[in-house]
């Protein structure tokens, strides 16, 4: 038996694989089937029966999506037959049909009223009264008008196949038979928005872009999102110079069809009433509107007196981990200019020990697509599900094909797929969890360890569970160890990364980073780095993110940071770069907080308004054009960071454009070689638990960056959680706290008063308070000891 | 001899009272000039004049911010910005027609599901300033509201043909 069959569709002789559909075969083809229910990425229902068409030697029309090719088969797409089905489904479709279209959000880009004009008849039969259903709420992102539905169950099956929740489904029967949720809940996949773009009709819609526009109006710009370290391909649509929406571009190997809803709905924040529109200066206690000559002069002359009095040394720069490559090069290239290398993105990374011997730049071990065929899957520190949800979504097919994926976490995360085997453990236990794997694994193949190891493993019993996690991935032929972002916050990361590589070593597993940010292998590419310049050479080390938080530097340039909500130890960061004598804020928002720490502020382009470049974790190199001319007076920030190069009368920074930063950069970073295993090191120690509650940072979805924050779509989910201090049962006994509602968390100087959470996915002794969110800023370190007191 | 029947002719004066029988004719028949603007001619009820905004007669507004006669519009002259009002019914923020732009081909009344937009009867009006040509959705719907009878009315004569 071969594996193509040939058939023949409207004359035309094809070969296509056996056992694909007729469907499948026709579109690979060019031939246009019309179809409602039937979906590439989705199962196969056949429910719309909209693909009738025509096979010999079949009595009925037949439909093209349930239809399995068979040799020699010859189908009519366009045969009267054909036709006549089609035109009759079309005409019971709409039947309940509202003729709503000058009002339907839908319309212009509408199957239904696509294929309507294609395939149905031109005057209606239908005099009876249609039916109505109910208006359902479904969440701050999905509009729903559900009488217009058509019951292709498309946004049923994306839940039970792509989003794994199912969130949606049919009840009823027949002209009865309504799409919703099972119980009056919102939709709170993290991918959700994607049955925006599956509803064929108007029935889902998107709500912040509701009845705003229209498609024919909005030109297509194609980007890159920038939120997570996938790299999704997007299409930016925009109106008249303003940003309308963000849909998914269609990339097989990255994000296939899909976009999480971070992405997609992130936009809404470029219209933030914090937007600074103008550069400002600080004169005396005032703020000053400037042009930018002045602001850019008086930047300048700032840090050339800050180098004087406090010498190159203690001059710093700190950028965002979402910014582009492009801006991170500049920005680099610009204090190494003024001789400091105290240049860093690692904003909420605590645990900087090994960072001589990490590897180049924090590499997935494979590519996206890879992931999807893993035997097994050991993730370290990871909430993948929200922290990159589009990794979570191959991760899960690969769960799905039976693959084992297992967690060793600081918090319990509920995940969409079947989970082999998670460890919570409070983040001094996730060591002690990972060296017990790694000893059962050792003792399992009977591997050499180094003495530094053997001695590290020497007070640890691995458990069943342990065991279990190392018989996994020591049997699978496919293997990878991933440290998670959440890992990447963590105060033991050192031990985690030298323990996951030994991991991945004697199980022969591939190593590989879920990195934080957009753009953290750029930053790391374009030697944003106090220890590595663009090329991945070594430097005379500078002060690293915390270090330069840590002490009241004399200047400080910070490009699209927050301190407060980026950093690991915003009460720190805030109260040093106050104490700094001049601090230079390249933003595209600003705050109250930022004014009361900056002496100057540089409106620099939010996404979608700059050209750029994001490198993601696979190592691929994305460029992306400006969507719309900046807001107001802001500029790019690599144009910023260009005319500040030349304003100090440096060398080679006469650019013309972002794309020749770009390519010297990418030159320089073409020597370097993708991986991410390294070698046991020595100067590895199980850090010590003490008798301190522990508090545990977690980084929420919707807090990882200043355009998220500020997104009010996204805010109003249920992923966006407010501060609160999570804590277990247990732990909450053995604390003064007893049955209080509310209870004030001190760090050193820092107290705050949050609302108490039950939660018992929190490990014992530990407490979790989210950072990035509002409330946390009056916190101190977020991998920590805490103290809790009444309120 | 033609010469002498064109002297006495000419004597007679027949071409004068040949002349002057025309002016008789004429001095004596129906008027056509107008004395505009005091009379005026009769109009079409499909006449395309000055473009306006209709209510319904309960107060709404009628247009529902669907775009089309914006995508119709051949010379590009209409620009309208909508949003969800509070009561959840979709609606313009803005509605703006270039007069200096249009022209007058009647597309946005005939494209417009909902009668909202039309094109009265008005042609005597004027602009001092370029920007008083710019109409904006409060100058349209007060043409509308000033003109709902004759509109409605031009309307319903037109209705078997529409």
């Amino acid at each position: 038996m071969t594996d193509t069959v040939n058939i023949e569709i409207n004359g035309i002789t094809l070969e296509v694989p056996r056992g694909s559909m007729l469907i499948e075969a026709a579109d690979n083809a060019g031939i246009t089937i019309p179809r409602f229910c039937y979906h590439k990425k989705l199962s196969v229902a056949a429910n719309c029966r909209m693909c009738l068409v025509e096979v010999e030697k079949a009595p009925k029309p037949l439909p093209a999506c349930a239809t399995p090719v068979t040799d020699g088969m010859k189908v009519q797409t366009r045969s009267p037959m054909a036709l006549e089905a089609q035109k009759s489904v079309m005409e019971f479709l709409l039947i309940n049909h509202p003729l709503d279209c000058p009002i339907c959000d839908q319309g212009g880009e509408c199957e239904l009223q696509d294929i309507a004009m294609g395939f149905g008849g031109d005057v209606s039969r239908f005099a009876e009264k249609k039916r109505v259903v109910r208006e359902k709420n479904i969440g701050p992102l999905i509009a729903t008008d559900m009488t217009r539905c058509i019951h292709c169950t498309r946004c049923v099956r994306f839940g039970q196949e792509i989003a794994g929740i199912r969130e949606m489904g049919a009840t009823g029967r027949g002209e009865h038979t309504e799409i919703g949720t099972y119980v009056e809940i919102t939709v709170d996949s993290e991918m959700s928005g994607n049955v925006i773009d599956l509803c064929p009709v108007g029935a889902l819609t998107s709500k912040p872009y509701r009845y705003s526009g229209r498609p024919w109006e909005n030109q297509q710009h194609n980007s890159i999102a920038p939120h997570d370290c996938v790299g999704s391909n997007i299409v930016v649509e925009t109106r008249r110079n303003q940003v309308m929406r963000v849909l998914p571009r269609e990339n097989e190997s990255i994000n296939e069809t899909w976009l999480s809803d971070r992405d997609r709905f992130s936009y809404t924040a470029l219209n933030s009433e914090q937007r600074l529109t103008a550069p400002m200066i600080k004169q005396g206690n005032s703020w000053r509107t400037v042009d930018w000559e002045t602001a850019l002069a008086y930047a300048v002359e700032g840090l050339q007196r800050a180098k004087q009095v406090g010498g190159a040394d203690k001059l710093g720069a700190l950028c965002s981990s979402s910014a582009t490559t492009e801006e991170m090069y500049l920005l680099q290239k610009l204090l190494r200019g003024l001789g400091s290398p105290n240049i860093d993105h690692r904003l909420r990374q605590i645990d900087f020990a090994d960072q001589d011997v990490e590897p180049m730049f924090p590499w997935l071990g494979q590519s996206i697509v890879d992931l999807e065929n893993l035997d097994a899957a050991l993730l370290i520190g990871s909430n993948v599900r929200k922290d990159q949800p589009l990794v979570a979504h191959r991760l899960r097919k690969a769960a799905l094909k039976g693959g084992k994926i297992m967690f060793v976490n600081a918090l319990g995360y509920e995940f969409n797929f079947p989970v082999a085997e998670q460890l919570v453990a409070s983040p001094i236990g996730m060591v002690k969890e990972l060296a017990a794997v790694c000893k059962a694994l050792t003792a399992m193949n009977g591997a050499q360890v180094p003495a530094e190891l053997a001695a590290l493993l020497s007070n640890v019993e691995p458990h069943d569970s342990h065991l279990t996690i190392a018989k996994h991935l020591a049997t699978a032929d496919n293997a990878a160890v991933l440290i998670g972002t959440q890992a990447m916050g963590q105060a033991e990361l050192s031990v985690i990364r030298a323990l996951a590589n030994a991991v991945a070593q004697y199980s022969n597993a591939k190593l590989g980073y879920l990195s934080p940010g957009a753009n953290s292998t750029g930053a790391y590419l374009s030697g944003c780095l106090p220890h590595r310049g663009p090329a991945g050479e070594k430097t005379a080390p500078g002060l690293h993110a915390q270090e330069m938080l840590n002490q009241a530097m004399t200047g400080m340039v910070l490009l699209q940071v927050e301190p407060e909500f980026d950093c690991a130890d915003p009460m720190a960061a805030v109260k040093n770069l106050q104490a700094a004598d001049f601090v230079v804020c390249l933003n595209a928002f600003v705050t109250d907080t930022m004014k009361s720490y900056a002496d100057v502020l540089l409106p620099v382009s939010a996404f979608t308004e700059t050209p750029g470049t994001y490198v993601n974790v696979e190592g691929l190199w994305q460029s992306f054009p400006a969507a719309v001319k900046p807001e107001a007076e802001s500029r790019p920030a690599w144009k910023v960071l260009r005319v500040m190069g030349n304003l100090f009368k440096l060398s080679g920074f006469d650019y013309m454009s972002s794309e020749e930063v770009r390519d010297q950069c990418h030159n320089q970073a073409s020597s370097i070689v993708a991986a991410a295993r390294s070698e046991w090191h020595s100067g590895v120690k199980m850090p010590q638990a003490g008798q301190q509650m522990i508090r545990i940072g977690y980084l929420p979805i919707y807090a990882v960056d200043s355009l998220t924050r500020r997104a009010a779509p996204l805010q109003n989910t249920r992923d966006a959680v407010g501060i609160a201090l999570h804590i277990n049962s247990a732990t909450l006994q053995t604390t003064k706290l007893g049955n209080e509602a509310q209870g004030m968390v001190t760090q050193q100087s820092a107290k705050a008063t949050m609302p108490i959470v039950q939660n018992e996915s929190i490990p014992d002794h530990c407490v979790m308070v989210a950072t990035g969110v509002a409330g946390s800023e009056q916190l101190g370190i977020s991998y920590g000891p805490v103290e809790l007191s009444k309120s | 001899m033609n010469s002498i029947v064109r002297y006495f002719k000419g004597l007679m004066l027949l071409e004068l009272i040949r002349g002057l029988r025309l002016t008789g004719r004429y001095l004596f028949s129906r008027k056509v000039t107008l004395q505009y603007p005091e009379d005026k001619t009769p109009i079409s009820n499909r006449f395309r004049g000055l473009h306006a905004l209709r209510r319904y007669p309960n107060g709404e507004e009628r247009c529902i911010a669907c775009k089309l006669c914006e995508a119709v519009c051949p010379a590009l002259a209409i620009t309208i910005e909508s949003e969800m009002r509070e009561d959840g019914t979709r609606r313009t923020t803005r509605y703006d027609i270039d007069l200096t732009k249009c022209i007058f081909c009647g597309y946005c009344e005939e494209s417009c599901p909902v009668d909202s937009i039309v094109e009265t009867h008005v042609f005597e009006y004027h602009g001092e300033e370029r920007g008083d040509l710019y109409m904006t959705k409060e100058k349209l719907l007060a043409v509308g509201d000033k003109y709902e009878k004759q509109i409605a009315a031009a309307r319903k004569q037109d209705s078997a043909y529409r």
